[in-house]
């Protein structure tokens, strides 16, 4: 399957009264036609930055891109004007982001709010856009679409909110959708929901997907490739067996061990990953996870470790004792 | 677990009357907690799981004397605490203490970390004189894993993780018996709800602290829990100590939130089969009659519609609300 979209050294700064804050600091992933792949890192590390850099809605001025390519579909996005920008949004790449509330419009109908977007982007008259709405809020198992159209965002719960939000996102048929963790605000049980939900239409509507999350169980899951980002780099990519099975990076294998697991027998004691993730804006010399890691060696204090291939060029960490992570991948700690 | 039962509470209803007023709206009873019993031993941890709404901070606030139950009992150290009056009540409440969520709103963003931890020990007199206090301060901030210097920081200064360690530190200031734990790694980072875990068994292996930990993560509440307790719309439906809730669930709600849980393995993933739940959990207004559970179980037969299925021990310590189980 080919590229579909390309981000090379992207640079994302904030500027702000305790400096400048890299928020996304030279980074390179990308998304083939179709596929899954996941940002995956705590909070803080630009996960959300990456995404709203594609579609160009970074808070200016405070928020600047400083450097990189945005390549979609062979255009570099962020040197596109503002109009051929907009009809991209949407049309071609959709977002959904983690508090449905905060992007649904709540003094418009829902009916209205997809309408829209298929009124000017797809040139349809209203009457076919309504129908299209209905039959998109049925295709994400919304019951009695008709009269549901007609109600307004607060008269849904979270997860319906989310599923009319996935709807919205899907409507115009875009090839990529940005998903800023859709299921976080909701339980469980409705994010399974909409995790199978979003996996089906994916793959039956051939659509590809940026899942960011910060729960390992989803990515696991959902997604094809992983990339793991730590203090505004990807420190770790990889297919998601790989990644899971052979974590090559600390902070990858950290975060494994950190979590506990209903799979797999309750440890005495959990490894938690020391210390805490670093000021975006005082950022140390060298590895950037040096401060926290148990593997570190005089040379990560000085050299920032570039990504380099690791037994296949599908799987890259970035990380100069990545050999003794190999060795160390056992599990630690006592069983009960 | 055996031991002496510190805190049992028994069949407690909070109901919340909503709407009319000035506000409007329909009027309406949210039926928060809705007949719920359950005792913790000294010592024990008793993990409260259930998603949100289903009334687990209701239950901890009510334990807490921060929500006057509608109904039941709350006996601490055998006492009553609903029958209490408000000296004996203050005497009491300095035994039971609550860790947060989120710990910034939870302290007071223009006092230091010391004076934070200090005013409880100076208002009760736990301790007396400044000179003792701060070395109170300084040991408890050494406790929870903090450094002296941190007692001269302000809340915004520190991390979510240290936040949530002052939190710790200004509860174990008032020598608890119980410490209710409302959700209180959910707002940290992975990397850090691990740290904040074994602070809490450290702490509780050393002063012999007894928990009850809300939660809605499963994992987490499998391990540091001694037995489990699960809510679903103000009702526990089933209750076990955790090896047999995780490896032999009774009741369809329990088995569903379980195969919910999205596991970090990709190929067992693959393998493993995932009940999904139809429809959304109903609204405490208008809760659905006979099994509150019927409408999204996956196993209803025409009975559950009807009946109200009691919470019965359907093997030794194995409690169950299912007509089925
Ligand atoms: N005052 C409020 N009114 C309405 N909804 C609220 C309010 N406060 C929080 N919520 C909702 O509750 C949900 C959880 O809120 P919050 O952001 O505190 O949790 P979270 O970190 O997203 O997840 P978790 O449920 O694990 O705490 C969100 O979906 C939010 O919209
Ligand atoms: N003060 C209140 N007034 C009205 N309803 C409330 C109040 N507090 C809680 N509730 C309602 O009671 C139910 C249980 O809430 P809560 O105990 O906070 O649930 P949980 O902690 O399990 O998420 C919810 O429906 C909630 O909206
Ligand atoms: S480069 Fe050094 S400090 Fe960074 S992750 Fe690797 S071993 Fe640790
Ligand atoms: S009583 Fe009926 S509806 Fe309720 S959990 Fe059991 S089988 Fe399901
Ligand atoms: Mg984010
Ligand atoms: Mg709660």
């Amino acid at each position: 399957m080919g590229t579909l979209l390309e981000v090379v050294d992207l640079q994302t700064h904030f500027l702000t009264r305790g400096g400048v804050v890299r928020a996304v600091d030279g980074v390179s992933w990308d998304v083939a036609e179709g596929e899954t792949v996941a940002l995956v890192g705590e909070s803080g590390c630009g996960k959300s930055v990456s995404a709203l850099s594609i579609m160009r809605l970074v808070a200016a001025p405070a928020g600047r891109i400083v450097g990189g390519r945005v390549l979609f579909k062979g255009r570099d996005l962020l040197s596109l004007d503002e109009e051929a920008m907009r009809r991209v949004r949407g049309r071609e790449i959709a977002m959904i982001f983690q508090e449905p509330m905060t992007s649904l419009n709540p003094v418009l109908t829902i009916g209205r709010q997809i309408t829209e977007g298929l009124e000017t982007h797809l040139d349809m008259t209203p009457t076919a856009a309504r129908a299209r709405a209905a039959e998109l809020l049925s295709m994400v198992g919304i019951p009695d679409p008709a009269r549901r159209l007609a109600q307004y965002p607060h008269q849904f719960s979270g997860g319906m909110r989310q599923r009319m939000m996935i709807a919205m996102a899907l409507a115009c048929e875009p090839s990529l959708v940005l998903a800023d963790e859709p299921t976080t605000a909701l339980d469980v049980t409705i994010q399974a929901q909409i995790l199978e939900l979003m996996k089906s239409l994916s793959r039956r509507l051939g659509v590809a997907m940026l899942m960011i999350t910060h729960n390992l169980g989803v990515v696991a899951r959902y997604a094809d490739r992983v990339n793991v980002m730590y203090a505004g780099k990807i420190i770790e990519r990889g297919t998601a067996r790989e990644i899971y099975a052979n974590p090559r990076h600390p902070y990858t294998l950290g975060l494994l061990r950190s979590v506990p697991r209903l799979d797999e027998p309750r440890r005495a004691r959990l490894d938690p990953i020391e210390g805490q993730p670093p000021d975006l804006s005082r950022l140390p010399g060298g590895c950037s996870f040096a401060p926290r890691c148990a593997f570190r060696v005089e040379r990560c204090l000085v050299e920032t470790p570039p990504l380099r291939p690791i037994g296949s060029a599908e799987h890259v960490s970035a990380c100069w004792e990545a050999e003794r992570v190999r060795a160390a991948r056992e599990p630690v700690g006592g069983r009960t | 677990m055996s031991g002496e039962v510190l805190l049992e509470v028994r069949n407690l209803v909070k109901h919340f009357e909503i709407g009319g007023g000035l506000f409007g709206g329909r009027r309406g009873l949210v039926r928060a907690v809705d007949g719920v019993s359950f005792a913790i031993r000294r010592g024990e941890t008793l993990g409260l799981v259930g998603e949100s709404g289903c009334g687990k901070t209701t239950t901890g606030r009510c334990i807490l004397q921060l929500e006057t139950p509608t109904s039941g009992e709350i006996l601490f150290e055998g006492r009553d605490l609903t029958k209490l009056g408000a000296d004996e009540l203050r005497a009491v409440r300095r035994r039971l203490q609550v860790i947060f969520q989120d710990p910034y709103s939870s302290l007071n963003p223009r006092m230091t970390v010391g004076e934070i931890i200090a005013e409880p020990l100076h208002v009760h007199g736990i301790v007396r004189g400044a000179g003792a206090r701060r070395d109170r301060v300084r040991d408890l901030l050494r406790q929870v894993g903090l450094l002296p210097q941190h007692a001269g920081r302000y809340p915004h200064q520190l991390s979510g993780g240290q936040r949530q360690r002052v939190g710790i530190a200004r509860a174990l200031a008032m020598e608890p018996a119980l410490i209710v734990c409302d959700e209180p790694v959910s707002a940290l980072d992975v990397s850090i709800q691990a740290q904040i875990i074994n602070l809490l068994e450290d702490l509780q292996a050393e002063l012999g602290l007894t928990y009850l930990f809300i939660a809605h993560d499963l994992a987490v509440v499998r391990h540091i829990s001694d037995r489990v307790a699960v809510m679903y719309l103000g009702k526990i439906v089933e209750l076990a100590d955790r090896k047999t809730l995780y490896d032999d669930p009774l009741h369809p709600y329990t088995r569903a939130l379980l195969s919910a849980v999205p596991i970090p393995d990709p190929e067992l993933e693959a393998r493993r089969e995932h009940i999904v739940l139809r429809g959304e959990v109903p609204s405490p207004l208008d809760p659905p009659s006979g099994c509150v559970f019927h409408p999204r179980c996956p196993i209803a037969v025409d009975r559950c519609r009807q009946i109200v299925p009691e919470l019965r021990e359907v093997k030794p310590g194995h409690w169950a609300a299912c007509l089925l189980a």
